[in-house]
């Protein structure tokens, strides 16, 4: 997270930090376990009118943010979404309101976008695919022409809020070429199965599209010219998934450091033996280094700077990587009661675990940093 | 431009591009910037350093030496942001690598807080001239990380002081100026209570350098034995006995590099218009280019490289926003040595068998050497446990650990096993 946020910032930061104190507290997180929505009637409605859909829409499209940076906002209300394990699709809704304000049509723009900055509808991002075809950024589904339209076939999966939006994103290829569309959940061929989670309250799918009818209007931007954007929006991602992590991270980290006053063995507190102390203060060093990661990389994306797409993914690589590493030790400082549902440092670890397999895992993201290295080593 | 304005940034920026394209040669143009201590004979080390000292001297003819020194004691006067931009438009050129550390953080910094004006006017000037080269005298052979622990004795002597013991782990004291010495003045104290903070030149009768030979080979490193040194009273630093005020600052200073506003340090080793392919090039010399393992470790390598990086930006813009104590430079310093490990051993995976054994010539060999000194990163300039002592006791305020030797007079601390 930024350290100095102008007035304007710390008030936008907190007013979605209380609202989720308020309204998803560890309680109701727990309540909404077999919620198949995950959260009440109104919330997400509501949390919307906060600005939580329009940080990366335009202004003449109706969207705004509060410092003129809106990845740099939106990263602030998803540290404060990590930080509560808030459920609600906002990985999912911006992406689309991203896209469709970039290069969406007019038709598109007043359905659905302002559908998603009202918070009446919400439609999602069906980008991901299952296995075998999960690595970062690999797409099968395929739009096949039909006249003067498509049909759409293949499988998303993980989906967010699948069973709940209204309409999906989906990238797929034309002819070989990455295409995005619009579909609405009630088109022919569109089925959506609900998909267990790590997380508590989060909700993903998985959608198939079997010969689905696209109409040429229901492209987003240019057919077969959507390898760019989908790039940009994989950033995106990235950025609101990293930053959402170090806010559940930050979280964690504050409920062991105050487990290791509270917990007295031997006559004395954790906190006095060297290590744990050592295992926090390597805890302090990745957090930190983690809250810097996803700040420059809500940065260079905002910017989109030259090396914006190595550094989210550099960010992704660490903070993945660090901060399940981090939560599994605070596991472990807590011994048994860290196994426990009854403890709330499981609602963070899930975020934590949750956020580091979605859009690419460690691993995936190890792989692409070389492989943009090298075409920037080429393109020299 | 009067000399009451300061210069704004942007112009700032490219009057300094446009000088040092004029004054500076590039890094690539001596291979001796990248060679690690162990590579030079003494000949080639002793040109090193005067190409420091002379590098050193360009800057300051050129009114780029000590952007962030006080006007007064020959710097500049500039905020803190005049050498952020300095450090990006050095990048890709050489400069004065090898005296960055210990002589302008610590040494200088310390100087600078603590020195008598007479002090500071004699030697901030020589050092931004690269006149002085200077080293610590902290350390000594009877522990390395208790610093406050300091056996080395100075006795008062009329107008002077008396000094005898032994330093050690002092950088090419061989080739250096001046040394910045923390001695015990008072042994009926506790530790902490009986210290003081001298400045000495190097090179005098009474002080015999012995250099170390460190495992590679490497003999960057000294010890010296120091009997009956005279040091006049006004080559003392802070007050008598309260050395350790000035130790707790040399200790942060020492931890400061890489976010002082006091040492040039290119904000990456390239030049501008070139990228940084991390390890990449490492991997094609190895023949693992399309490997995927080899792939991934290089992925991994950038990532933390990146981190380091980050975080080393975000711990002093925290400290100046408030957001946490000037302690928190050892978070810095604790990043630095581990990621260093954990790049080391990449470097050493991707170089496979040829970092084991290697042909004469074979850069490779270079990555096993350095695997063998990988530690070397955890154990200077405090070892990693301190850091994570500090950390813990001072950043994350966790109860401190029980010393045995609090609260007693230091001549009766034990100092080792009993027979």
């Amino acid at each position: 997270m930024e350290l100095q946020l102008s007035d304007d910032e710390q008030l936008f930061y907190e007013t979605t930090e209380r609202f989720l104190e308020d309204k998803t507290p560890v309680a109701e997180l727990r309540a909404r376990r077999d919620d198949p929505v995950g959260y009440e009637d109104g919330f997400w409605a509501e949390g919307v009118q906060l600005g939580w859909t329009s940080l990366l829409v335009s202004e003449e499209d109706g969207g705004g943010s509060v410092s003129g940076k809106g990845l740099k906002d939106l990263a602030l209300v998803a540290h404060a979404f990590g930080k509560a394990a808030a459920p609600g699709p906002l990985l999912g809704t911006n992406i689309v309101a991203a896209a469709l304000s970039r290069s969406g049509s007019a038709a598109q723009k007043e359905v659905v976008l302002q559908g998603l900055l009202g918070g009446e509808l919400i439609a999602t991002w069906a980008h991901a695919e299952p296995h075998p075809h999960n690595g970062l950024g690999e797409i099968t589904a395929t739009l096949t022409k039909v006249g003067d339209g498509y049909t759409l076939s293949g499988v998303k999966s993980p989906v967010e809020a699948a069973a709940h939006a209204s309409h999906f994103l989906v990238s797929a290829l034309l002819d070989g070429a990455p295409t995005q569309v619009l579909i609405a959940a009630g088109a022919p061929g569109v089925s959506v199965t609900a998909l267990h989670s790590v997380d508590l309250t989060k909700r993903f799918g998985r959608v198939q599209f079997a010969d689905t009818p696209v109409a040429a209007g229901d492209v987003v931007g240019t057919p077969g010219g959507a390898a760019g954007e989908i790039e940009y929006l994989t950033q995106v991602a990235n950025v609101i998934l990293v930053n959402e992590l170090t806010g559940a991270f930050e979280r964690a980290f504050a409920l062991t450091l105050e487990w290791t006053f509270d917990r007295y063995t031997f006559g004395r507190p954790l906190a006095s033996y060297q290590e744990i102390k050592h295992r926090m203060a390597d805890q302090k060093m990745w957090l930190e280094a983690s809250q810097a990661m996803a700040n420059d990389a809500a940065t260079a994306v905002q910017n989109q700077d030259e090396d914006a797409d190595v550094l989210a993914s550099a960010a992704k690589a660490y903070i993945a990587e660090y901060g399940t590493e981090a939560l599994q030790d605070d596991v472990q400082i807590h011994g048994g009661i860290g196994v426990t549902f009854e403890h709330d440092l499981h609602l963070f670890l899930r975020r934590v675990v949750l956020n580091s397999g979605l859009h690419g895992t460690v691993s995936d993201h190890r792989l692409r940093i070389t492989d943009l290295l090298e075409a920037k080593e080429a393109a020299v | 431009m009067s000399e009451n304005q300061t210069e704004d940034l942007e112009s700032f920026r490219l009057r300094a591009r446009a000088w040092l394209a004029d004054n500076i040669p590039k890094a690539d143009a001596d291979i001796s910037m990248t060679m690690v201590g162990g590579d030079l004979s003494d000949e080639e080390e002793l040109k090193v350093v005067q190409l420091n000292r002379d590098l050193q001297r360009k800057l300051f003819d050129g009114g780029f030496a000590g952007l962030c020194f006080p006007k007064e004691y020959g710097g500049q006067g500039l905020p803190s942001a005049y050498a952020d931009v300095f450090n990006d438009e050095i990048s890709g050129y050489m400069f004065p690598w090898r005296i960055q550390v210990p002589t302008f953080t610590p040494c200088a910094a310390v100087l600078l807080e603590f020195g008598t004006e007479e002090q500071k006017l004699k030697h901030i000037p020589a050092i931004l001239k690269g006149e002085e080269l200077w080293m610590q005298f902290l350390s000594e052979p009877s522990g390395g990380s208790d610093a406050a622990g300091a056996l080395t004795t100075a006795v008062k002597d009329g107008d002077e002081w008396v000094l005898n013991g032994s330093k050690i782990w002092t950088t090419g004291a061989w080739w250096s100026d001046w040394g910045l010495c923390l001695a015990r003045t008072n042994w009926d104290v506790p530790k902490h209570r009986g210290l003081t903070v001298f400045i000495l030149p190097i090179h005098q009768p009474g002080i015999e350098i012995n250099r170390i030979e460190m495992l590679n080979g490497s003999k960057e490193f000294c010890q010296e034995y120091i009997t009956d040194v005279r040091i006049p009273d006004s080559d003392r630093v802070g007050e008598v006995n309260d050395g350790w005020t000035v130790g707790i600052r040399w200790m942060f200073y020492e931890r400061s590099f890489h976010h002082s506003d006091l040492t040039v340090r290119p904000a990456t080793s390239l030049a501008v218009d070139e990228i940084d392919t991390g390890l990449l090039p490492l991997a094609t010399k190895a023949g693992r280019h399309d490997d995927p393992a080899a792939r991934e470790l290089v992925g991994e390598a950038f990532a933390l490289k990146k981190a380091t990086q980050a975080l080393g930006h975000r711990i002093p813009q925290a400290m100046m926003a408030g957001t946490m104590n000037d302690q928190g430079a050892s978070l810095g310093r604790l990043m630095a040595g581990i990621s260093g490990v954990r790049e080391t051993t990449i470097e050493f995976e991707i170089a496979g068998s040829s970092a084991v054994t290697w042909a004469e010539g074979d850069a490779l060999g270079r990555e096993g050497e350095a695997f063998l000194m990988r530690q070397s990163g955890c154990i200077g300039g405090g070892t990693t446990e301190m850091a994570r002592n500090v950390i813990s006791e001072r950043v994350l305020l966790m109860p401190r650990e029980r010393s045995g030797d609090k609260d007693i007079p230091f001549r009766d601390v034990e100092r080792g096993r009993k027979a």
